[in-house]
């Protein structure tokens, strides 16, 4: 299963940066205050920016090791004070969301940012926004599938006539802010479900394909999947991106002796709730090996699986979720420019 | 034992079905409603399957995997899987999915309600307990020094051992539990549960759960 999907269109190289918001430690290990972690953020941002990185993206979460609930206000803040770089959600969970507010939220934030923002809607495997907001988990299904449809009719523009079962109906409701230029990109974040695939099409949502765990080869089919499913319903291609967790520092020793503790105490702390086996050392090695799904290494490592997994995947953007609860501002900030210097750079080369 | 039935196709259902197919079985796979739902995604992801109604799927199959959202099991009519051997890969896991009320009887494991509401069914829990990815990753041939274990548990010992042959078929070693009851090792929770461990440290594991 690795042949790459052959009739894959040429989309541009996109390179993203994607963060939950991780609460960083100070020099003494210490974690920093929401408030603080939230300003680092920004800062994070900004940087990713200067440094010509194509996209920042943050994903809602609502605990108190990723306390970044409101994603949004921290994109406006960071458009705010930069460009050039797309900003965006990774991802917002739409399934407890309104739709009607998100699309006003990322409106608004394109505006602020003229026209670089972008949402990437998704249940997350994060599920803390359910019970917050008083959704039932076991109404998933028809929540995510209903908003889906609405923020669909919503990026379209004009007014929305909609009816469901999960929010008030709408009838020829004018929607506001009205966006400049049309739609901003709108992605589909996808775990391991081939019908989110199919769904994302059918919609003519981008895919991102969320890779955390396991080897990323067997996202292939889902990428052939997508662009058939696309033919299918008479869309034309729209891009593919993969969303995985990773950290570049100098060398490869250094990369996994930073991440290797932190990433076992956050896979630790949710493997109850998600199903995932606590890591052993030799688990985290795969993973960060060519086989597995973590970035974890110097530039070139991180750049060489990187090239070698766009292509297999038949996509044309690649967003390193980075950070992890407990590394240092310095530490993540140090991964941000190494990403922004060496890696993309060096991705781009390979591919070229 | 030739063709296998899936029942579901979310994120675990399809992985099964691959396996079952590269094993060499012939595979018939439904989801929630008509094939066409599901025929492009079958044809990609799991070439070689049939996309199938429940009912043309179950038709002559040896064995069903039932890999359904469990919210979704209470509209599972009991006649379709009348008189066959079922996988339960199913897992009652309020955290994650929310509660249902009919497997709030903690006193029972979800596999023995479901048992309870498939009277006619012989059920084997089994293949609930390893990540849908794992499942792909980490299987073996036989013989492999790096094959990992699958529990199979059920109250009848010649559906579990029908199920064990399918396991091991498909690329994995077999850790029997003799009752549905003892199935509650395999449920989340446990320390076996989304682990990949070969045969002697998921013996060890459970033997330190029971204790």
């Amino acid at each position: 299963m690795s042949t790459p999907p052959g009739d894959a269109v040429k989309f541009p190289l996109i390179f993203g940066l994607d963060t939950f918001g991780d609460v960083t430690h100070d020099a003494d290990d210490r974690p920093l205050s929401h408030a603080q972690t939230i300003r680092n953020l920004v800062d994070e941002g900004v940087l990713a920016d200067q440094l010509g990185i194509d996209f920042f993206g943050i994903g809602e979460h609502h605990t108190d090791d990723w306390p970044l609930s409101a994603a949004d206000v921290v994109l406006a803040a960071i458009a705010a004070r930069t460009n050039r770089i797309h900003v965006g959600s990774a991802v917002t969970v739409l399934s407890s969301d309104d739709p009607v507010r998100v699309f006003q939220r990322y409106s608004t934030l394109n505006a602020i940012s003229n026209g670089r923002a972008e949402v990437i809607l998704g249940r997350g495997s994060s599920i803390d926004s359910f019970p917050l907001f008083g959704y039932d988990l076991a109404d998933y299904e028809e929540l995510f599938e209903e908003k889906t449809n609405l923020f669909a009719e919503l990026l379209k523009g004009g007014p929305v006539t909609w009816e469901g079962n999960t929010r008030a109906a709408l009838h020829n409701q004018d929607v506001v802010p009205h966006t400049e230029f049309g739609p901003f990109p709108a992605w589909i974040g996808v775990g391991g479900s081939p019908q989110s695939v199919v769904r994302a099409a059918h919609y003519g949502f981008s895919l991102m394909l969320a890779i955390i765990g396991g080897s990323p080869a067997r996202f292939a089919p889902f990428s052939r999947l997508f662009l058939q499913a696309l033919k299918s319903f008479g869309r034309a291609p729209l891009p593919i991106g993969v969303h995985s967790p990773g950290h570049v520092a100098d060398t490869d020793e250094q990369a996994r002796e930073e991440f290797w503790p932190r990433y076992l105490q956050v896979i630790t702390h949710v493997a109850e709730t998600r199903g995932f086996a606590i890591p052993t050392k030799e688990s985290f090695m795969y993973e960060v090996g060519p086989r597995g799904a973590l970035y974890v290494g110097s530039p070139e490592t991180v750049a060489q699986k990187i090239a070698a997994y766009l292509p297999a995947l038949g996509a044309n953007r690649f967003d390193l979720k980075y950070g992890m609860g407990g590394l240092s501002h310095d530490v993540v900030m140090k991964n941000i420019e190494l990403y922004g210097t060496q890696v993309i750079p060096r991705v781009r080369e390979l591919l070229a | 034992m030739k063709r296998i039935a899936v029942i579901g196709a979310g994120h675990v259902g399809p992985v099964i079905a691959r396996l079952a197919l590269d094993a060499g079985f012939e595979v018939g796979i439904a989801g929630s409603g008509s094939p066409e739902k599901i025929a492009l995604m079958t044809e990609i992801v799991i070439p070689g399957a049939d996309a199938r109604w429940a009912a043309g799927a179950v038709e002559g199959a040896d064995i069903v995997v039932l890999a359904i959202p469990l919210h979704n099991f209470a509209y599972l009519d009991p006649a379709l899987v009348a008189g066959k051997l079922v996988i339960d890969a199913m897992n009652y896991w309020p955290a994650t999915d929310g509660v249902e009320e009919i497997f709030e009887d903690r006193q029972a494991t979800s596999s023995e309600i479901v048992q309870r509401r498939l009277p006619q069914s012989t059920i084997v829990k089994s293949l609930n307990h390893i990540g849908y990815q794992d499942l792909e990753d980490a299987r073996r041939p036989a013989g492999s020094p790096e094959r990992r274990a699958i529990g199979v548990a059920g109250d009848n010992s010649d559906a579990v051992e029908v199920v064990e042959d399918f396991i091991d078929r498909i690329g994995f070693d077999t850790v029997r539990l003799d009752s549905l009851t003892a199935g509650r090792l395999l449920e989340p929770g446990s320390p076996v549960f989304g682990s990949l461990f070969s045969r002697t440290e998921f013996e060890q594991a459970l033997r330190v759960k029971a204790a």
